[in-house]
C-alpha cells in the first residue's frame, strides 16, 4: 500500500510538473472553457445552459484522451517498464495509478469550472449534484479506461495520437457539446452513441441539469461504467512488458469490445 | 566461490528467423564477478534479460539462485538487482524520488545515503531527464543495489562516467563483492572486464568463444608477450642475434623489443646475452597479451569453443 501512494504522488506531482500533461490536464481545458465561456455564450446564449456539463465532457476528453496514452507509450518505448518489472511494481498500478492521478486532476478542473461558471457566465447550476457527481464519475472511468487502453495497444507515438483522435475529433463534433444531440441526423447520432461524451452529455442532461434526456439517461450511466470496467480489464490483459509491445496475451482488436456496451444500447432502443 | 548462484543450461532464444542465442550452457559461482563480453549482437543483453525474467528461453534451463527467472519472478525481485543498459526511469522523476518509489516496491527504507556515496547529492531534487548521462547511470545504480541483492546485473555500468566516479564504482562493487554480492556484468570495456572480474564468457554469434579466469584466457591465445628491453651499450642491438621462442623483434627509441611465444626461454637468453657481452641492463619490460587483444583474435577469426 505504501509503494502505491508512493507511486500515486509521484504521478500526481507528474501531472503538474510535466508541461505536456500541465497543458492537458489545466491550461487547454480551463482556456478552452474561458474561450467558449466569453464567446460562444454571448454568439449563443442557450449555450450557457450547456456550458457546465459541456466543458466537464471537454476537460475529461483533453486529459483522458490527449493526455495518458502518449506518456504510456513512450515509457514502456523508453524501458521503463521493463524497469518497473524487475523491481516489482505491479502492470496494474502501472494501468490504474495514471487513470487515477487524471481523475483527480480533473475534479481539481471540474470544481474551478462549477464554482466559476455560474459567476463569469450567469450559467445554471446542476439542479441534482448527486447524479452530477455520479456522471462525472462515469465518465471519467471511461475515458481514462479507455485511453489507458489506447496506450496500451498502441504501437508507437504515431499510432497514439492517430487512435486518440479517432476518439477526441468525434467526440467534440458529435458529442453534444457543441450543439444537441437531437439535431444530429439518425445515422450521426447511432455513431454518436457510440462515443462516451454522448452518453455523459445525456446522462448530464435527463439525470443532472433538469433538461430532457434523448435516451435512458441511467442507460448511459450503465454504459459508461461498464465501458470503463471493460478497458481496464481489456487493460490489464493486453499489457505488455516488451518495448516493441509484441508480447501480449491478445490481437490489440479485441480493444473494440470495450465498445459492447454501447452497440448494446442502440441496439436495446431499436 | 563454492557453488553456482546462477546456472544456465543449454539456453536458446530465437527472434523469428534469427537464432540469437545458440544452446550455451555456464555457471555464475556465489560471490564471484563474472564478465559477460562480446561485439553488438552477440547475445550478452538477450542472456541478461532472460536470467532477470525479461524473456523467456525457447528452450534449456536458466536458474538465479535457484528460482526460474520467468515462472517465479515474484520470488525473484528482492534477490536481484538491475542497472539496464537503457535508463528506465521517467524524464520527469527527481533521484530522492526515484529511491523512495523503487524501495517502496521492494518494502524497505529509501537508502538516499547511496545517493550521497555515488554523488548525487547536489542533485537530489532534479529531474532525471537533467541529469547528465553520468549522474543518470549512477542513479541506476543506486537503485540496483539500494536492497542489497544477492545478484546483481550491470549492464555496461561505467559508460559515460568519468574516471573518478568510474574508480567509485570499481570500489563500490569491490565491496558488494566481498559481502557476497554475486555480479554480472556486460561490458565493451575489455580493461574494466580484466581489472574486475574473476572469470569471463566471450560470446560471438549467440556462442560462447571462450570462458575463464582472464590470465586463462589470455595465456590460450596465439598472441605474442611483448617484452622490451633497453641497455646501456646495445648489445642486443645485432641484426642476426637469433634468440628462441622469438616470433619477431623491433626496434623503438632505444629499446629491443622482442615478441615471444614463450617468455621463459626468450627472457634467459636476453640475459644471458647481456651479460656475456658484459652489457648492463637498463630497462626490461614484459607485456602479456591483454583480454582485448585477445577478445580481437576471436572475434576476428570467429573461433567458437
Amino acid at each position: 500500500m505504501k509503494a502505491f501512494i508512493h507511486h500515486f504522488e509521484y504521478e500526481f506531482r507528474t501531472g503538474i510538473r510535466n508541461k505536456q500533461l500541465l497543458l492537458m490536464n489545466y491550461l487547454f481545458p480551463l482556456g478552452f472553457y474561458l474561450m467558449m465561456g466569453f464567446v460562444m455564450a454571448s454568439i449563443n446564449p442557450p449555450f450557457r445552459e450547456d456550458i457546465i456539463p459541456a466543458m466537464v465532457v471537454f476537460a475529461v476528453l483533453a486529459a483522458a484522451f490527449l493526455g495518458i496514452p502518449d506518456p504510456l507509450v513512450n515509457a514502456r518505448e523508453k524501458g521503463i517498464y521493463r524497469s518497473y518489472k524487475i523491481n516489482g511494481v505491479p502492470a496494474t498500478s502501472i494501468l490504474i495509478i495514471p487513470a487515477l492521478t487524471t481523475m483527480l486532476h480533473l475534479i481539481i478542473v471540474a470544481t474551478i469550472m462549477t464554482i466559476s461558471a455560474p459567476l463569469l457566465f450567469n450559467a445554471p447550476l446542476p439542479q441534482s449534484w448527486l447524479s452530477f457527481v455520479l456522471t462525472f464519475i462515469a465518465l471519467a472511468f471511461a475515458c481514462t479506461g479507455m485511453a489507458v487502453l489506447i496506450g496500451v495497444v498502441s504501437p508507437n507515438s504515431r499510432m497514439t495520437v492517430l487512435w486518440s483522435q479517432l476518439v477526441f475529433v468525434p467526440s467534440m463534433l458529435l458529442g453534444g457539446l457543441m450543439f444537441p444531440y437531437s439535431m444530429l441526423p439518425g445515422v450521426a447520432g447511432k455513431i454518436a452513441q457510440l462515443l462516451p461524451a454522448t452518453q455523459a452529455m445525456n446522462a448530464f442532461n435527463g439525470l443532472a441539469m433538469g433538461k430532457v434526456a434523448d435516451f435512458s439517461p441511467w442507460g448511459s450511466v450503465l454504459s459508461l461504467l461498464v465501458c470503463g470496467l471493460l478497458a481496464f480489464a481489456l487493460s490489464v490483459y493486453l499489457f505488455s512488458w516488451d518495448r516493441r509491445n509484441t508480447d501480449r496475451r491478445g490481437h490489440p482488436l479485441l480493444a473494440l469490445l470495450v465498445l459492447l456496451p454501447y452497440v448494446a444500447g442502440i441496439l436495446a432502443a431499436l | 566461490m563454492s557453488e553456482p548462484v546462477i546456472e544456465v543450461r543449454d539456453y536458446r532464444k530465437t527472434y523469428g528467423d534469427v537464432v540469437a542465442v545458440h544452446g550455451i550452457s555456464f555457471n555464475v559461482m556465489a560471490g564471484e564477478i563474472f564478465g559477460l563480453l562480446g561485439p553488438n549482437g552477440a547475445g550478452k543483453t538477450t542472456t541478461l534479460e532472460a536470467l532477470e525474467g525479461l524473456r523467456s528461453p525457447d528452450s534449456g534451463s536458466l536458474t538465479v539462485a535457484g528460482i526460474d527467472p520467468v515462472r517465479e519472478p515474484g520470488k525473484l525481485r528482492n534477490l536481484v538487482g538491475v542497472q539496464l543498459q537503457s535508463a528506465g526511469l521517467p524524464e520527469s522523476i527527481t533521484p530522492d524520488e526515484a529511491m523512495r518509489f523503487f524501495c517502496a516496491y521492494h518494502g524497505i527504507v529509501p537508502r538516499f545515503d547511496l545517493l550521497e556515496r555515488l554523488g548525487l547529492s547536489d542533485k537530489r531534487k532534479a529531474q532525471f531527464g537533467e541529469l547528465s548521462t553520468g549522474q543518470q547511470r549512477r542513479l541506476s545504480l543506486a537503485l540496483a543495489v539500494a536492497h542489497n541483492p544477492r545478484v546483481l546485473f550491470l549492464d555496461e555500468p561505467t559508460a559515460g562516467l568519468d574516471v573518478a566516479t568510474r574508480v567509485e564504482l570499481h570500489d563500490l562493487m569491490r565491496e558488494l563483492q566481498a559481502d557476497g554480492t554475486t555480479i554480472v556484468l556486460a561490458t565493451h570495456d575489455m580493461a574494466e572486464a580484466e581489472e574486475m572480474s574473476d572469470r569471463v564468457a566471450i560470446l560471438l554469434r549467440g556462442r560462447i568463444a571462450d570462458m575463464g579466469s582472464p590470465l586463462e584466457i589470455t595465456a590460450t591465445g596465439a598472441s605474442l608477450t611483448k617484452i622490451s628491453v633497453h641497455t646501456e651499450t646495445a648489445s642486443l642491438a645485432v641484426p642476426d642475434l637469433v634468440l628462441p621462442a622469438v616470433d619477431r623483434r623491433a626496434t623503438v627509441d632505444e629499446y629491443d623489443i622482442f615478441f615471444s611465444t614463450d617468455i621463459g626461454p626468450t627472457v634467459s637468453a636476453i640475459i644471458a646475452r647481456i651479460e656475456s657481452q658484459e652489457d648492463t641492463l637498463i630497462d626490461l619490460r614484459v607485456e602479456r597479451p591483454s583480454l582485448e587483444d585477445r577478445f580481437l583474435e576471436i572475434t576476428q577469426t570467429g573461433g567458437v569453443r
